[in-house]
């Protein structure tokens, strides 16, 4: 389903900045099974993308979890049927890479390296989460592993992105900045924007459209006068290309293809996902306006399930591995509650601690009953 | 009369007022196959249609601008900004635009527009998701900012705001949505511009508009039942313009004051009301008038620290408890 627009590119290198040209190792070519359509990954690096797919969903399920034992709060978006395009694209990223999201983070946060039980913390508020309870579900944050942020204002970590990648350019490093963004995202003012900004400036971002095919409740076609969305690289002359996301290995390639090259050449690039949300908006919408369709299309490409089915059927997974790997996601969903529920809740005292990074004379520390004198 | 919700008021008053008149239309992000956001539009896109039930992109400059266009040729958009922090991306269209056009080209053109949009914290939305910015929007002249509390305020304002010829920015709060009231079977529109003295009493004035003024209620109900306090509660209804007269009669009468506000201190909309005691009840104050706000912070997501945040009935009664003591009339 790969589709492009626009100039092309080579798949790697290319004129302009001198940058450390990356390379990825394919390891060795799965060989086994009659219906093997894999085309470069070693049986590992198969098996550990459905060890995260596999993760995150459990994961997820728990966070539906805990949000209606109450023990989440405020707005909690899943990326349950996004898994593939998830672990795709994060596989393509190195720890040093940078990341932007939307709100909708918890498994990339996971993919990126972030141990589960920090990602549950923060769901729960505690100390020990991302953002130590103050960001809750939509706002994780992680420098070790290159998490810049989810935002949940729609669009807003776009030009933050952008702004990361001139950073780099800046600097003169060899990192790239990957910013995900939703289908509905490409309509406000900011993508567009921070798009042609940074062909203009040749930034090494890639701006990642996860086409889940709604908004909240609006399909792709109700809110975007060119639904393919790839195309609107178009405009500011970037190379847009769209990719199956139910296509772990399709994803990655694509991704990978697309991050070495902003490596070596710093240009920025704009690649669109195609899949499906498997629930809600958020974890309270019982989506009534959904189209019987639309529900069954998303379940009938559930991209955990199908790609267990691959696995299997080209000989990388037999049915007892498959399940072992699910025993074990599940073990580590489990410790991730675990161990948020046992993490204890921010202190009332420390309520001032994070409004300016430098101290400063007469900066309000007033609780709302204090009087002002 | 019929008891309803807040949420429930504002369905009802929309759906009156397109059925009244055919340039009322409704725009804003998931409003129609969605419902809204918090389903005020419920059941209006399948009567009207999608030309006067409008689902935009996610645009809020350009959908917020698109409506300032159409108001300047005599429609009457109501725009749903889905919360008040989103409507920050607009700010260059409302302030720089629907605020300016009347008197920027010697009143040739009027914005005959309303914005409903809710804030407020306590969701644990986080720091973006809880602000009551407000304040932003009425001090900004050429706009009108209303801020009911209860649902027979919601129909009655509402009304007045689709009626009016300049831009109103018609706040909400996500806390009130539920909230009930009795609704009396035909409401006039309100008069922009006037508070309320929704609760009268002799010993303490309290000043809230939008949730606050619901908390002040309740404060105050209970002062009365318990320890036998009379507080006069000021609903602002209307922050821009401010109705300075009726604060400080009450003040006058009172001879103190607590202002009961959900947005930060500093600058805030309460700064503008004790200005204004000051400025026109002076010679009655008995103690300082006291401000409850909301503590100066981005809100964190943790609900301990939420909580801690956010004004509420105790911190609203310490205040309250603290201002009669200083003028010697508690114990
Ligand atoms: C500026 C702004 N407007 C509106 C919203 C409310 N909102 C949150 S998510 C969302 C839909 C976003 O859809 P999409 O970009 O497709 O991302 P998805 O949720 O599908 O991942 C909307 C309208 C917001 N958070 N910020
Ligand atoms: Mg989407």
């Amino acid at each position: 389903m790969a589709e492009t627009a626009t100039r092309s590119k080579p798949a790697s290198g290319g004129a302009g900045k001198t940058r450390r040209n990356g390379t990825r190792s394919s390891g060795k070519r799965v060989q086994t099974g009659a219906n093997n359509v894999f085309s470069g990954e070693s049986p590992d690096t198969l098996r550990d993308y459905f060890r995260q797919m596999t993760l995150i969903r459990r994961f997820e399920e728990r966070a539906a979890q805990g949000y209606t034992q109450a023990k989440i709060g405020g707005y909690c978006h899943l990326n349950l049927g996004e898994e593939a395009t998830v672990v795709g694209l994060m596989s393509a990223l190195r720890r040093s890479d940078y990341l932007f999201t939307n709100y909708r983070e918890h498994g990339y946060a996971l993919a990126k390296g972030i141990e589960p039980g920090r990602v549950m913390a923060e769901l729960y508020g505690r100390t020990s989460g991302t953002s130590k309870g103050w960001g809750g579900s939509m706002h994780m944050f992680d420098v070790d592993s290159g998490l810049l942020g989810g935002y949940g204002i729609v669009g807003g970590q776009i030009p933050l992105a952008t702004g990361a990648a001139l950073a780099i350019d800046y600097r003169g490093g060899d990192q790239v900045v990957m910013c995900q963004l939703g289908d509905g995202t490409t309509n406000i003012g900011a993508f567009h924007e921070s798009l042609n900004i940074a062909a203009l400036w040749n930034l090494p971002v890639i701006f990642v459209v996860v086409n889940n095919q709604l908004g909240m409740g609006t399909t792709v076609e109700k809110s975007s006068a060119e639904s393919e969305l790839y195309k609107r690289a178009v405009a500011y002359r970037m190379h847009g290309e769209r990719v199956d996301g139910n296509d772990v290995t399709a994803v990655n390639e694509a991704a990978s293809r697309l991050v070495e090259h902003a490596r070596a050449t710093g240009e920025p690039a704009l690649l669109e996902t195609v899949s499906h949300r498997l629930k809600g908006h958020s974890v309270v919408d019982p989506s009534k306006y959904r189209s019987q369709e639309s529900v069954d299309a998303a379940r009938a490409a559930d991209p955990v399930a199908t790609f267990r089915a691959r696995l299997i059927d080209s000989g990388v997974l037999d049915e007892d591995g498959a399940a072992e790997i699910e025993r074990q996601a599940q073990a580590d969903a489990d410790a991730a509650v675990a161990f948020a529920d046992d993490s204890p809740h921010p202190d009332v005292s420390t309520l001032f601690d994070y409004t300016y990074a430098t101290p400063v004379a007469n900066d309000s520390r007033r609780l709302p009953a204090d009087p002002v004198f | 009369m019929a008891v309803i919700t807040y949420r429930q008021a504002l369905h009802d008053t929309l759906r009156e007022e397109m059925l009244a008149d055919e340039d009322v239309f409704l725009i804003g992000e998931e409003i129609g196959v969605f419902e809204g956001s918090y389903k005020i539009t419920a059941g209006l896109l399948d009567e009207f249609g999608e030309k006067r039930v409008r689902d935009t992109p996610i645009a809020e400059e350009g959908f917020i601008g698109a409506a300032v266009g159409a108001a300047m040729q005599g429609l009457r958009p109501v725009a749903e900004l889905m919360t008040i922090n989103f409507s920050l991306i607009a700010l260059d269209q409302i302030v720089n635009h629907a605020a300016k056009i009347y008197g920027m080209f010697g009143g040739q053109c009027s914005v005959p527009m309303v914005m409903r949009t809710p804030g407020g914290g306590g969701q644990q939305l986080g720091a973006t998701h809880s602000q009551n910015i407000e304040l932003y929007y009425a001090f900004v002249p050429g706009l009108k900012v209303v801020a009911p509390s209860t649902p027979a305020d919601a129909k009655a304002l509402l009304r007045a705001s689709i009626a009016d010829n300049d831009p109103v920015l018609f706040l909400e709060n996500l806390a009130l949505y539920n909230t009930k009231g009795e609704v009396p079977e035909t409401v006039e529109p309100a008069e922009i511009g006037k508070a309320a003295v929704s609760r009268p009493g002799n010993d303490i004035t309290i000043i809230g508009y939008s949730r606050m003024a619901t908390v002040a209620h309740q404060v105050a109900d209970k002062l009365e039942d318990e320890e036998g306090i009379s507080a006069e509660v000021v609903d602002l209804r209307s922050l821009r313009p401010l109705d300075r007269e009726t604060l400080v009669e009450s003040v006058r009468k009172t001879n103190c004051a607590v202002i009961a506000e959900d947005d930060w201190l500093t600058y805030g909309i309460g700064a503008e009301i004790a200005a204004s005691i000051s400025d026109g009840a002076f010679d009655s104050l008995d103690a300082p008038v006291r401000r409850v706000a909301a503590a100066e912070v981005p809100l964190p997501y943790a609900k301990p620290l939420e909580r801690a945040a956010l004004p509420s009935a105790e911190s609203l009664t310490t205040a309250v408890h603290e201002t009669l003591e200083a003028v010697g009339r508690r114990r």
